[in-house]
């Protein structure tokens, strides 16, 4: 059970950091994984005040504040676009449409969870997370990155050459994935993000050149043999290691493929 | 008929689509103490002590109770629904020192917030002695563990129980020689089949409120689908008398069998009965999951042996089910597995045996099919696998073998199959799903394969010499009738189907019925909406009952017209002489009941019955497979139904589409898994996935009625049958489309990706 | 804490406790139509409106509803009647314990996109859950109303 003794909307960034120092103190996304945990919280710090829930899209990247819903995510024109519909791929299979109108980027994001479609697409769109101290880091780097008591502000979509697409496997069509998989080619090339192996999301560069001649049938199976290999995976109720690396493989293959010729 | 076969709304309808209170914790008082539990953490374990006097300073905590507060050594009761003399063994206290599996109930907290009982539950102190348990129910025969030790462990019935065994039940018959004719046979399938303790899940979880009444006695109002069993039961388990416990049913939201069982009620009846305040207890959906009523886990060991040309000749099956901790329910469900199975198929010989045992898991208790969708998903994955093998097509192979009417069935107690349109739904279900142009497999231009799977299915209706239906009607001085039942709407429209008998025999508009129940002061005696018995024994009771109403109305009528009754007729709305143009109008009659009369315009009828009728259906599923992902989807569901005459077309057809994706869920997602230690792992909606409706495609219904003549206008149930086709369907199907077979439910994308079966 | 919101559509100030759900508090409000299915914000029993929009109640504190209108089916009592009648038509409120929460969805559903497909229609609904109907039969309601509602328009 979830004890909360008061709940704060911070007037500015600093506020929230500052009462975010505090142990007992915490920061609420949506709500919706918080309320499954356990302990007591004195008090609750709401950032709902700070005008973190809007969108914004200039000709570099999108800013995507914190409070922003995954419905909002899901909807937005510009990011679908961008994204060739793999944004919306990545979110619809999340519950269901209720729920995306509560969970918000900043708390998926910030919580790093293993099953997280969120962090898995936006590992391969290359985002970056915006740290009230922290500045601006890299998804990946941000990913791997012990849980501390910072503030994520946003998450940023950089605009690049790119051409994206997401695939995941769910026993029922809004559980948790069994794997996730999003692929990516930019200009420095193909990259692929795994998730719910079930640890949290990773990326894999195509490192090795397996398809720096273009998207080959060959060089993809290549590329997603390799990813299968160095990816570790483990068992859990939803799959065994062994499904799962034989998922990456083919998730791998699929969501290249999917790039073909577009970039 | 005017009104019976007609797609009439739902008397209830208007108000549960816009949401009006009418479910038990609507209608709880809002100054009832909160009841919670503390629930065991271990899987067998005595309590050495309990201090609970930390947790009982919590301000607003009223009482904490604990298995000091019961007789340790006072008599058993079973909390499954039946009727007396239970099947099911006297295994339960309601605080028990010993608790025998995770969630087993350890003291109860009555308190005036939640917060207050969270807290205080927080706060008891309890030193386990930890024993070794029983955890795997192929190991529990005669295991030096034992889940029932004690003397006070009671068996009313003759069903082979030892708890010095850990045994619930065992039993053998047969008929005929079957090892002798399968020692004969071309072609013996031989398999083992699995179904796990899969849960109803209904939307409603448990719940119960309690009040004290006037009389001061012990007023339950919950969401039972058994109001008179739950009155026996809590009086068995406080130990109080009878009289003192009313029982009232409001409306439910869903129950399956889930709610055959008492699970919620005795802890806020002791709560008020101790204290004498109104109290209320609503389950977690975790409860729902770890401390519920779900399906016996049961291994289902088939050897059918038939001809090379495909003539089934014999069926010997053998059931090992798992009632977890305690017996609620396990010597009658096991019983299914064979008898709902074996008897669909002529054969010359047949055996079924059975041994319910003991574990250390959650109890099970009764889910919609009962033990009938673990026997069928084994004899026609048996069926499947003998047409896959003499490459026949499984419905022309079940055209050959399949019952028909006017067999007798001897693995259906030897009752004759009085009605049956098995053959007609078999042909119906082939033209629905285009089988001919598409069985077995097709490769679909997104790289998936589609392919197809058969299966057919029995039931019963009641259980014959033993269940009891009842209907009273009234006559009111508006001329309208209020009919009061003991069964059970749980949201399956029995109101609304056995209004419409009452109409159509009173030739009166349907809204002139009005439906009361149940409630156990109020209502004729009714055994309760369970066994697929309320259509065909309670309806029977209905129709009888209106027909008996329908003739006191003459009486009072020809009375009032001073004339012999022999020379009057009632068309519903006045009794007219037929020698005279002499009427009286119902309303006229009514009236005149009420004053200076003494022909009561009120009767009761109670039925029983000798058969139990079984509809019958057959399904077909389509399946559309990812064979690298190993993802499937059921694209279409074909079903034809035989359950006599639908009452109310409708309903008959909701309660099909929803019976079978229960079915689906039950066979491609719904999983149980256990920690080491004995946990559930699937404990919630998140980890437990029943279907979505994005999990379906299409499912198609239609009937083929055959006329059921001991059923009320030929009708016959259809509520459980409907749960059982999915499962041996989908697999064979899955077999077309990977070349594997399972054996276990349910079929992960996993194993439909890997090749590989779960190890039994 | 204080709280101040307009549930439907009367503004009322009470005194919670910060960590009271919004079901609870619309509960306690008298609007019993609000359910609560799970403990894992997966059932769909709970939804509301917050600011017109469907959400958990479940999952919402009602502090954070502070200064927002909240509505339940007991403030959309005509719209609820209007589409359910279709969904009695069809038998195919069963138990009717998922009821309000499906119901309360599709009218989001309509009001943002008044003609779903049949895939749309799945998509947005998949977070309610139901146990009685298969979903067939809640389908085809739908599908009618849609077909109904365009026909009035059309008369219009």
């Amino acid at each position: 059970m979830l004890t909360i003794r008061e709940i704060k909307k911070a007037a500015t960034l600093e506020e929230a950091w500052q009462l975010n120092q505090k142990r007992p103190n915490r920061v609420v996304g949506g709500m919706l994984w918080m309320r499954l945990s356990k302990g007591n919280v004195a008090t609750l710090i709401d950032l709902s005040a700070l005008g973190l829930d809007k969108i914004e899209e200039n000709d570099t990247e999108f800013s995507i504040g914190a409070m922003v819903t995954l419905r909002q995510l899901e909807l937005h024109a510009g990011i679908a676009a961008y994204t060739n519909g793999a944004m919306k791929e990545a979110l619809r299979h999340i519950v269901g449409v209720q729920f995306r109108n509560l969970a918000t980027v900043g708390g998926s994001v910030f919580g790093r969870f293993g099953f997280s479609d969120v962090l898995t697409i936006l590992l391969a769109l290359d985002a970056k997370v915006e740290l009230y101290k922290g500045g601006v880091i890299p998804m990946s780097e941000f990913a791997n990155m012990p849980y501390d008591r910072d503030i994520l502000v946003r998450v940023i979509i950089p605009k690049q050459e790119m051409a994206c697409s997401y695939a995941s496997v769910r026993i029922a069509k809004t559980d948790f994935p069994v794997l996730t998989c999003a692929a990516a080619k930019t200009s420095t090339g193909v990259q692929i993000a795994v998730g719910a192996r079930p640890a949290k999301a990773a990326l894999v560069r195509d490192e090795q050149g397996f398809l720096s001649d273009g998207i080959t049938e060959e060089g993809v199976k290549a590329f997603a043999a390799h990813a299968a290999e160095i990816l570790p995976t483990e068992s859990n109720p939803r799959g065994s290691a062994a499904y799962r690396t034989h998922l990456i493989k083919v998730l791998a293959e699929r969501t290249i493929l999917a790039l073909g010729g577009k970039a | 008929m005017k009104i019976v076969n007609q797609p009439l709304r739902k008397k209830d309808a208007m108000q549960l689509v816009t949401g009006q209170p009418v479910y038990t914790d609507d209608l709880a008082p809002k100054d009832c103490l909160i009841v919670k539990v503390l629930r065991s953490p271990h899987a067998n374990a005595i309590i050495e002590s309990i201090n609970t006097a930390i947790a009982a300073k919590v301000p607003d905590v009223e009482a904490i109770f604990t298995y000091e507060d019961v007789d340790q050594n006072a008599k058993r009761c079973t909390y499954a629904g039946q009727t007396y003399p239970e099947p099911s063994p006297y295994d339960r206290l309601l605080l028990d020192r010993h608790v025998r599996f995770v969630g087993d109930i350890v003291a109860i907290v009555a308190g005036k917030t939640e917060k207050a009982v969270d807290k205080a539950l927080s706060l008891i102190k309890v030193k386990y002695n930890v024993l070794e348990a029983v955890l795997d129910f192929h190991k529990a025969l005669d295991n030096p563990v034992l889940v029932h030790p004690e003397d006070t462990w009671e068996s009313l019935s003759p069903v082979g129980a030892d708890n010095k065994r850990n045994l619930c039940a065992s039993e053998t018959i047969s008929d005929g020689d079957v090892d002798g004719v399968l020692a004969d046979c071309d072609i013996i399938i031989d398999r083992k089949y699995r179904v796990k303790a899969v849960q109803q899940d209904m939307m409603e979880p448990f719940c119960t409120y309690c009040t004290i009444d006037t009389y001061g006695r012990l007023h339950i109002v919950s969401s039972t689908q058994i109001v008179f069993h739950c009155r026996r039961i809590v009086a068995n388990a406080l130990h109080i008398p009878k009289t003192m416990v009313r029982v009232t049913k409001p409306r439910i939201g869903g129950g399956f069998g889930a709610k055959q069982s008492c699970v919620s009620e005795m802890y806020p009846a002791f709560v008020t009965w101790k204290l004498k305040k109104p109290s209320k207890m609503v389950f977690s959906r975790y409860e729902c999951h770890i401390a519920a009523s779900p399906r016996h886990e049961m291994e289902v060991r088939v050897r059918l042996g038939a001809t090379k040309e495909g003539k089934i000749r014999a069926i010997d099956l053998y059931t090992l089910s798992n009632t977890g901790a305690y017996g609620e329910h396990g010597p009658t469900t096991v019983g299914l597995s064979g008898h709902k199975s074996i008897p669909l198929y002529r054969t010359e010989a047949f055996r079924f045996g059975f041994d319910v045992v003991y574990t250390n898991l959650q109890a099970a208790g009764a889910y919609r099919g009962y033990g009938a969708p673990q026997g069928i998903f084994a004899v026609e994955s048996a069926v499947n696998e003998l047409a896959a093998k003499l490459n026949m097509d499984p419905i022309t192979l079940r055209e050959m073998n399949i019952t028909r009417e006017g067999d007798i069935m001897p693995a259906y107690y030897g009752a004759p199959n009085t009605s049956c349109a098995l053959d007609k739904c078999l042909a119906q279900v082939r033209e629905m799903s285009g089988w001919d142009e598409k069985f077995p497999l097709r490769k679909m231009p997104n790289g998936k394969v589609r392919t197809m799977g058969v299966a057919i299915a029995m039931q019963g209706s009641s259980i014959p010499y033993c269940d009891v239906g009842g209907a009273t009607i009234k006559v009111n001085d508006d001329g309208s009738y209020t009919l009061l039942i003991g069964a059970a709407d749980m949201g399956t429209g029995c109101d609304t189907i056995l209004a419409q008998m009452a109409a159509e025999v009173l030739e009166c508009d349907f809204e002139q019925i009005q439906v009361f129940g149940a409630d156990t002061d109020a209502s004729p005696y009714d055994s309760g909406s369970y066994a697929s018995s309320t259509t065909y024994i309670t309806g029977n009771a209905v129709n009888e009952c209106a027909k008996r109403i329908r003739a006191k109305i003459c009486a009072l009528g020809a009375k009032k017209l001073e004339c012999p009754v022999e020379e009057v007729v009632f068309d519903g709305k006045e009794v007219r002489s037929t020698v005279s143009d002499k009427a009286i109008s119902l309303v006229d009659i009514a009236v005149a009941s009420q004053c200076f009369n003494n022909i009561a315009l009120q009767e009761t009828v109670e039925m029983d019955s000798l058969l139990s009728p079984p509809p019958f259906m057959a399904g077909v599923a389509e399946i559309e497979t990812d064979l690298a992902t190993g993802e499937t989807e059921v694209v279409n569901y074909y079903a034809s139904v035989d359950c006599g005459t639908p009452i109310n077309p409708h309903l008959a057809k909701v309660q099909t589409e929803g019976g079978i994706l229960q079915g689906i869920g039950m066979t491609l997602m719904e999983n149980v898994t256990y920690s080491p230690d004995g946990r559930i792992y699937e404990n919630s909606f998140m980890q437990y996935k029943v279907p979505s409706r994005q999990d379906i495609g299409h499912i198609h219904v239609d009937f083929a009625c055959s006329y059921e003549e001991s059923g009320p206008y030929g009708a016959k149930s259809i509520g459980e049958l409907v749960i059982n086709t999915p499962g041996p369907a989908i697999a064979d199907a899955v077999y077309q489309a990977t070349g594997h077979r399972f054996f276990t439910l349910p079929i992960t994308p996993e194993k439909i990706a890997l090749g590989v079966e779960d190890e039994l | 804490m204080e709280v101040t919101l307009t549930l439907n559509g009367k503004r009322i100030t009470r005194s919670v406790d910060a960590d009271m759900a919004l079901l609870d508090f619309v509960r306690n409000e008298g609007c019993y139509s609000v359910k609560r299915g799970c403990d894992t914000s997966n059932c769909g029993l709970c939804t509301v409106f917050l600011d017109d929009k469907p959400v958990l109640s479940c999952s919402v504190l009602v502090a954070r509803a502070d200064g927002h209108k909240v509505t339940t089916m007991e403030g959309l009592q005509k719209e609820a009647a209007e589409f359910g009648a279709f969904i009695a038509d069809q038998g195919a409120e069963q138990c009717g314990f998922c009821n309000p929460g499906m119901i309360m969805n599709a009218l989001a559903l309509f009001r943002e996109n008044p003609e779903p497909s049949e895939e749309e229609i799945k998509e947005y609904l998949a977070g309610n859950l139901c146990r009685c109907s298969g979903y067939e039969g809640q389908l085809r309601g739908i599908q009618n109303f849609i077909a109904w509602k365009k026909a009035q328009q059309g008369e219009v």
